[in-house]
């Protein structure tokens, strides 16, 4: 609804306040009169008079508004046919999904308009879930849609030449918030639930309205299974439960085979993308009875498809872990010595972990402890150094 | 149309850009129409270490700012949005360096009475 008004206000600002006084028109007429049968059109149609109303009435002060898009729209004939309204309406989400992920805007923008446009959470929470003050939440979006406004950032589809890398970048700030919705980076807890369902819901609604892009679907897919995950991340305490003494049997079953089939249609639709693999890599962990008993060899070989078409040292780090399971840890620590050579990830919490875990298991606790201590002096996050301090802790005993 | 300002940072000085550099600069407001933009205007300046830098009362030689990627000149675009000048901006010869988009918020020719 709010992105159908957008369209016709050119504004988020204005659309917003006209979405809510329909709301409270709705109220006072459905009393009256009954509910509509189109309830939906309805109060589009409604928002959509309201905020053009609102441009009438403020007609000199339209210069100061951020104009969202170029063409005029023909105001009445819009107005006035909800039914055509309802069945635009996927189209306008669209666009505005495509305007908040624009990679024009700065990452932490992208991130919060999405949030507050797109999945209509109250600017509060999204600087809750952040960690953020409010004012500062408020301030970068603020800038952001002085940016959309005075750059020319269309609220519009990419043509089709362009979709491709444009879904991309849709797709990795959905990526983004469901990994920052399982690992916070610099907060107390390690579980920021909260993003959770948004994520989940974003993903569906990007693979409901581009279902022929098929990194959609493994995007989707990614996120289940990071959500069946998500009540056995963390102890009542909220300490971190690494993937291999996580509870298996509380992860969520539905969520699991609902990924399994979107992967499979992915991967029948032609070589996959980064997230079907991503996602066909958390689905064998979903599967495998236990940690040991994981299809490592599988684990590897998706791995190196990986490598061919997303390259970055952090899926070359995963990549020794699961060959450091198929062969042994020495054969896994030569793996990590090559990305460190190569000057990578030195600031990376997570290689020294990773290291360090390694290095247990090959029976070197003095490196080991090296490694621990390297990893808990860059991490940022609460849970996680606790989680790696004890690790240490048992190793010095 | 809105207009933009595509301005170019290279590494190479501009009078030691390869010539298929300096050649597909003079090919690029064709190019631009094709892709449905126009070239407005386009100026090329001399090497920073032809500059002089003035600030308040204090004159330096040099660049203003000093950047391994020198502003070596700028054009002037047409495009529907930013997505649009993006793209026609990506079309930009470039030997070593990268360009900035910004939109224009004025330009003036000021013509001899």
């Amino acid at each position: 609804m709010l992105a159908a008004t957008v369209r016709v206000t050119r504004d988020l600002d204005l659309a917003e306040e006209s979405v809510q006084d329909a709301y409270v028109q709705a109220l006072e007429s459905w009393n009256r009169d009954g509910i509509p049968e189109r309830p939906g059109a309805w109060l589009t149609t409604t928002a959509r008079r309201r905020a053009l109303n609102a441009l009438a009435r403020g007609r000199t002060l339209r210069s100061k508004l951020p104009m969202l898009i170029e063409p005029e729209p023909e105001r009445d004939r819009e107005a006035d046919r909800p039914a055509e309204e309802e069945e635009s309406i996927p189209d306008d989400r669209l666009r505005l999904i495509f305007c908040c992920c624009n990679p024009a805007l700065a990452r932490e923008a992208r991130l919060a308009l999405t949030l507050r446009y797109v999945c209509g959470i109250a600017t509060d929470d999204i600087a809750h879930m952040f960690l953020v003050p409010k004012a500062t939440l408020a301030a970068r979006l603020t800038r952001a849609k002085k940016k959309i406004a005075a750059a020319g950032i269309p609220f519009s589809v990419p043509p089709a030449e362009e979709l491709a890398g444009r879904v991309d970048a849709v797709l990795t700030v959905i990526h983004l918030l469901v990994t920052t919705a399982h690992s916070d980076p610099s907060g107390d807890q390690l579980t920021r639930a909260d993003l959770g369902e948004p994520s989940l819901d974003l993903a569906r609604m990007l693979n409901r309205l581009l279902p022929e892009e098929r990194e959609t679907a493994g995007m989707l897919a990614l996120a289940l299974i990071h959500h069946s995950r998500r009540d056995t991340r963390t102890d009542e305490s909220g300490s971190l439960i690494l993937l291999r003494e996580q509870d298996r049997t509380r992860w969520d079953p539905d969520e699991i085979a609902e990924a399994d089939r979107l992967i499979v249609e992915a991967l029948r639709a032609g070589p996959p993308g980064r997230f079907t693999l991503q996602a066909a890599i958390a689905s064998i962990h979903a599967h495998a009875p236990s940690h040991e008993q994981t299809d490592w060899p599988q684990i590897v070989v998706l791995y190196d498809e990986l490598r061919k078409v997303w390259p970055t040292p952090v899926i070359d780090l995963n990549r020794a872990v699961a060959v450091s399971m198929v062969e042994d840890p020495e054969a896994g620590l030569t793996e990590i010595e090559r990305i460190e050579s190569a000057g990578r990830l030195d600031e990376y919490p997570y290689l020294h972990a990773a290291k360090a875990e390694l290095l247990t298991r090959a029976g070197r606790p003095e490196e080991a402890a090296d490694s621990y201590r390297r990893a808990i002096a860059l991490t940022g996050n609460t849970a996680e150094r606790e989680h790696l301090a004890g690790r240490l802790a048992e190793l010095e005993r | 149309m809105p207009q933009y300002a595509v301005i170019i940072y290279e590494r190479v000085p501009v009078p030691e850009l390869p010539p298929e550099i300096m050649e597909a600069h003079g090919a690029l407001p064709d190019r631009i129409a094709e892709a449905g933009g126009r070239v407005i205007a386009g100026l090329a300046v001399g090497p920073g270490s032809t500059a002089t830098a003035i600030r308040d009362e204090l004159i330096t030689d040099g660049p203003f700012v000093e950047t391994k990627e020198e502003m070596g000149g700028l054009f002037i675009i047409e495009a529907r949005d930013l997505d649009h000048a993006i793209s026609l901006a990506k079309m930009t010869p470039i030997a070593e360096g990268g360009v900035d988009v910004r939109p224009l918020t004025g330009f003036e020719v000021l013509e001899d009475g």
